[in-house]
């Protein structure tokens, strides 16, 4: 009898001591929208192989910020990885919640095989400083979807040409948006120039005026130095803040607190010529049950600046490991898997965007959408916003500075980043980025 | 004396069977809701008191340092923050103003005999049985400008009532109105209903006429009953968070609760957040005190 209740106590230790060396069972937290059912289908496929059930577990896009970190600060372990926001990384990093992946950056080489502009925003932070804190993994950016059917009409042409001088099609440039925006902007029709973010609640809104800062040649400001003044309020963000003021005149009525839903809507219902909106967002445009438009839909990357500068302001994540997960281990080996060639073809096949330049490169990938080339163009000249962990309060006062000039015409575009300005310094001095 | 009346059981009782007294049988329920309003309600409250002192942030491992009244001094000097509670005032004036003189109106209207009274009066209560995010998103349709019915009931074309930022708070206001009003046409019509019928055979044998007979017996007879009504819709406009959330984010309809929404949970500036809830909790006191002791005055007349 001993001799039997001593083997059942071994026969449960080891039971136990097998799960916790080797844990069946990996929870990966992100947002609740497309690509986090591709992930889950990819995930399947690493369970397949090796018997390790990966669930993809989603909350709504409003939450995704509070429930994540609600979770970090209460050191739980119900998620294993975390496919965060790239401005999560320096308030999760310099909080301990993400688990240093610097050695297996290195060791993969992740530089090179993400591609670079990735790998800077959704990876590393400080800026600069070699710490890698995510593997990219949803890489997006803005981009724009078009009527082609508008743009193709003959008479449309003609017209066009005859009052700006050159031919109409997809703008090279922000002046030629903004000219073929006013061109089809028609109130007595219901039609419409442009869409453009206008949500002032989180980053919408923020993430659209970065489209043009950073074509026109401007920046936020100085990442490593925090310097801002000179920097946000410069002569080219002044002229981008005022282009984006001058489109917003161009869209559909009520178009004041409108992201991603909305601007696909505009090409959906007819109302708008061109609209600005996440990659991740395009496969409902092509899609004939959702768009009935599909088929005369088509898209560009975000248009060069007076100077030529051509850049986009970043969406997508990265994915982490949490610090308080049980099974760090193995999320490091979902992780030496997820970063194979041959999966992250397969999670681009499945409508996952993958930051995998050699996958991002390929003849198959570009030409696999409609919009997969200007996607490849755009991930290759991404820009963010800043990372650092105050980024919340900074992103707030930009909303507060900037959203009254451009929906409300209050003020100036100058006064409104000088006063941007003096409030993220004023920030940075709170938190003793200066010293 | 009362202590022995409290004690007191029904000798045949089962609770007397087993040697329990009234007392101990009261203690068995009260105490565990003292307990569940310490633990829930009085430690937080005392929690978050002492969270206000300091520069505490729920995002990060760093501890909590004390920084005084820190967090109170920077809030105070916030011009933002006077700007949130500027619109949280106007928006309560303009929603208790409307929802009073839309209720009372509708129960001066109910106050009499005509048919389907009662079916009218539970239509009528139905708005504020909804919940807010569902009127939220349901007026948000009503008021879109290309297809919402309301603009084409009155015919105001493509007029922007969420976009428009000098338009968007009223437009808060409204649909708060409609939801609300109910509730003070529901106490208004108890006051009503309550007002003796020989005063207004007196006053009609007078030959006093409706605005002598509304304004010296209907309303003062009404108003202690009206306050009570103002001040619960006073405190809940006060704290209007979702209403506002749901249907427009402009910088003129970010009420004072949308201010601290962003700062406890988007910016977790725990510390200050719990401040600035602080310093609302005093501002809803304060009025509440107000209205109690204007109410006292209107109850001693």
């Amino acid at each position: 009898m001993r001799n039997g209740m001593k083997g059942l106590f071994a026969g449960i230790s080891l039971f136990a001591f097998g799960a916790s060396a080797s844990a069946q069972e990996l929870t990966i937290f992100w947002a609740e929208w497309d690509p986090a059912n591709y992930l889950q289908e990819l995930v399947n496929e690493y369970e397949a192989e090796t018997g390790v059930a990966v669930t993809v577990e989603t909350t709504p896009w409003q939450d995704f910020q509070t429930k994540a970190f609600t979770e970090f600060n209460a050191r739980g372990s119900a998620y294993d990885m975390v496919v965060g926001d790239s401005q999560w990384l320096g308030a999760a990093s310099e909080a301990g919640h993400y688990v240093d992946l610097t050695e297996f950056f290195n060791k993969h080489k992740l530089n090179e095989v993400m591609a670079p502009a990735t790998v800077k925003y959704y990876a590393e932070y400080p800026a600069n400083s070699g710490k890698y804190w995510a593997i990219p993994a949803e890489g997006d950016a803005v981009g724009w979807a078009y009527r082609k059917d508008w743009f193709e009409d003959p008479e449309e042409m003609e017209a066009f040409k005859a009052k700006y001088g050159y031919d109409l099609a997809p703008p090279q440039t922000w002046a030629q948006m903004r000219d073929i925006a006013e061109f089809f902007h028609r109130p007595d029709e219901n039609r419409y120039g442009i869409a453009i973010y206008t949500d002032n609640s989180y980053d919408g809104l923020v993430m659209g005026v970065e489209n043009a800062i950073f074509s026109y040649g401007g920046e936020l400001g100085n990442y490593e130095t925090y310097e801002v003044e000179g920097i946000i309020n410069s002569e080219q963000n002044v002229k981008a803040l005022e282009m984006y003021r001058e489109l917003y005149g161009y869209t559909p009525p009520g178009w004041a607190k409108t992201f991603f839903v909305e601007n696909n809507q505009a090409i959906t219902e007819n109302l708008a010529a061109m609209s600005m909106n996440y990659f991740a967002f395009f496969p409902a445009l092509v899609n004939e049950a959702s768009n009935p438009n599909a088929e005369v839909t088509g898209f560009f990357a975000n248009p060069e600046g007076p100077d030529g500068d051509q850049f986009a302001a970043l969406g997508g994540q990265g994915i982490s490991i949490v610090s308080y997960s049980d099974n760090k281990e193995e999320a490091m080996k979902f992780l030496e898997w997820f970063i194979q060639d041959d999966v992250q073809k397969r999670w681009a096949e499945l409508g996952g965007y993958t930051a995998h330049a050699k996958t991002l490169e390929s003849e198959e990938f570009r030409n696999a959408t409609p919009y997969n080339e200007a996607f490849y163009q755009t991930m290759f000249k991404v820009k963010d916003f800043w990372a650092t962990p105050e980024y919340a309060e900074l992103l707030i006062q930009m909303n507060q500075r900037i959203y009254p000039y451009i929906v409300g015409g209050e003020g100036t575009a100058k006064e409104a980043l000088d006063a941007l300005a003096t409030d993220w310094k004023g920030t940075f001095e709170k938190y003793n980025r200066y010293e | 004396m009362a202590t022995e009346v409290i004690t007191r059981l029904d000798p045949q009782s089962r609770a007397a069977a087993r040697g329990w007294s009234d007392l101990t049988i009261r203690n068995l329920f009260i105490i565990p809701t003292i307990l569940f309003l310490i633990i829930f309600n009085i430690f937080p409250l005392l929690y978050s008191l002492g969270y206000s002192f300091t520069d505490f942030r729920a995002s990060t491992n760093a501890p909590a340092n004390f920084v005084g009244l820190a967090n109170y001094r920077a809030l105070l000097n916030d011009p933002f923050i006077w700007t949130n509670f500027a619109i949280t005032a106007k928006y309560v004036v303009v929603s208790v103003t409307g929802q009073v003189v839309v209720g009372f109106g509708v129960a001066m209207l109910l106050n009499r005999a005509i048919p389907f009274k009662g079916l009218l009066t539970t239509l009528l209560l139905l708005p504020m049985m909804l919940s807010m995010a569902v009127v939220g998103l349901f007026w948000k349709l009503l008021y879109d400008p290309s297809f919402g019915i309301i603009n084409y009931a009155l015919g105001l074309g493509r007029f922007e009532w969420l976009s428009n930022p000098d338009m968007a708070l009223y437009a808060v206001a409204i649909t708060d109105i409609w939801m609300w009003s109910p509730f003070v046409m529901l106490l208004s019509l108890a006051g009503l209903s309550a007002v003796p019928k020989h005063l207004y055979e007196a006053a009609a044998i007078d030959r006093a006429g409706p605005f002598y007979t509304f304004f010296r017996i209907t309303l003062p007879l009404v108003a202690p009953i009206l306050m009570i009504a103002i001040i619960f819709r006073t405190m809940e406009a006060f704290k209007t968070f979702d209403l506002a959330y749901i249907l427009t984010s402009q910088p003129t309809t970010e009420l004072i609760s949308i201010r601290l929404y962003k700062m406890a949970f988007q910016e977790w500036q725990t510390g200050m957040s719990s401040a600035l809830a602080y310093i609302m909790l005093i501002m809803v006191v304060a009025i509440t005190n107000i209205y109690v002791k204007y109410l006292n005055k209107v109850k001693e007349r």
